[in-house]
């Protein structure tokens, strides 16, 4: 299978390296492990594992995820999906999981536009960033995938880079354990798409500019207690709390209706 | 003992700037996936962190912890 089919450098073979480190760490049965993901270039990652796996319709992942989730609870549920698959086509079926607390484990590789079509706009995509479709500078105000979990009420969240890699494991392993709608965003650079369009260089170039256009999320709230703000993206653990998960309500409640 | 694949590398040269200890030189000699991949110049400097492979998209590198004598 390897060499994958990603582009040099490009971000979703690191983030499959992170998963499958944190996977094993935590001495996850393959045999009960379902690997679920959508189209796009970060959505071939589950035809790289050893295990079961859906590859389905385009921003679709996270409603067989649900599916496969609800008619066997004892499997574990992982999905790979691109910021386009999770935040546009699929925005709906995303919020909607969240807000009934399936009990999955979603990791979306935000690389800021649509790599495997060529490079047009995403819903992620910054303020004045060239795309094929925006070839003068994106206008549409993105939106911040973390936060949207958040505000819906997903009991765990984090936004990591590429460029660091021992935290996303650490959070990745955080996510799998987590019972209830687990959200793990990636920053990752599609060098191909998104930094040729935007001369922004290779991923080499892309790792160094999402390390200093964000701000850990202690330092975050360190700035804000003083009074101070930035425009640079929050990442670290942004949530982790407890929260009944759909198949824990809907057993409790089928035993209530006997 | 650090192991390299030229059959997986392509050459986007993480592992080399990440290494905390410099332990790799871009290689003068093209592989035959046609790129310049990393080259194992200054083993006796690695520390064993693993950053390399971690930051390896690819799957390349292999850092074993034992050095066999
Ligand atoms: C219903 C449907 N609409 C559109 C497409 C075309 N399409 C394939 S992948 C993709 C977007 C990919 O972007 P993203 O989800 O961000 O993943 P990436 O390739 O960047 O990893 C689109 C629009 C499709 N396959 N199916
Ligand atoms: S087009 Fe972009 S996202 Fe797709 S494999 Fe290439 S670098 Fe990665
Ligand atoms: S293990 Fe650490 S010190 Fe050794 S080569 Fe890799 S990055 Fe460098
Ligand atoms: S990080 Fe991996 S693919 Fe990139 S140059 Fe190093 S060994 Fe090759």
């Amino acid at each position: 299978m390897l060499p994958t089919i990603f582009c040099t450098g490009c971000g979703i073979g690191s983030v499959m390296n992170f998963s499958l480190r944190a996977i094993h760490d935590l001495n996850i049965d393959m045999n009960k492990t379902v690997f679920v993901s959508g189209i796009g270039c970060s959505s071939r990652v589950p035809g790289y594992i050893y295990s079961d796996g859906l590859h389905s319709l385009h921003g679709r992942a996270i409603a067989y995820a649900t599916g496969v989730k609800l008619a066997n609870p004892e499997l574990k549920v992982i999905v790979f999906t691109g910021d386009g698959d999770c935040g546009a086509i699929g925005g709906n079926h995303f919020l909607h999981a969240i807000r009934r607390n399936v009990d999955i484990t979603v990791i979306s590789i935000n690389n800021f536009i649509y790599g495997m079509t060529g490079g047009q706009v995403a819903p992620t995509t910054p303020l004045k960033s060239k795309t094929t479709t925006t070839p003068y500078g994106n206008i549409e105000y993105p939106i911040d995938l973390s936060m949207t979990a958040k505000v819906i009420g997903a009991p765990y969240v984090a936004r990591w880079t590429t460029a660091h890699p021992v935290q996303c494991i650490n959070s990745i392993k955080k996510a799998l354990q987590k019972t209830g709608f687990s959200f793990v965003e990636v920053l990752s650079p599609c060098p191909t798409s998104y930094g040729r369009l935007n001369k922004m260089g290779t991923a080499l170039d892309l790792t160094k500019h999402f390390k200093e256009s964000t701000i850990n999320v202690k330092l975050y709230e360190k700035m804000l207690a003083e009074g101070k703000t930035t425009d640079k993206m929050v990442i670290g653990d942004l949530v982790d709390i407890e929260k009944e998960d759909f198949n824990t309500k809907y057993k409790k409640f089928c035993g209530e209706l006997k | 003992m650090i192991h390299v694949n030229s059959n997986y590398c392509k050459g986007c040269l993480l592992c080399m700037e990440y290494c905390p200890k410099k332990v790799y030189v871009k290689s003068e000699k093209l592989s035959k996936k046609g790129v310049f991949p990393p080259e194992v110049k200054y083993p006796e400097n690695c520390i064993k962190c693993h950053l390399c492979e971690l930051m390896c998209p690819d799957f390349a590198i292999i850092v074993e912890d034992k050095d066999d004598k």
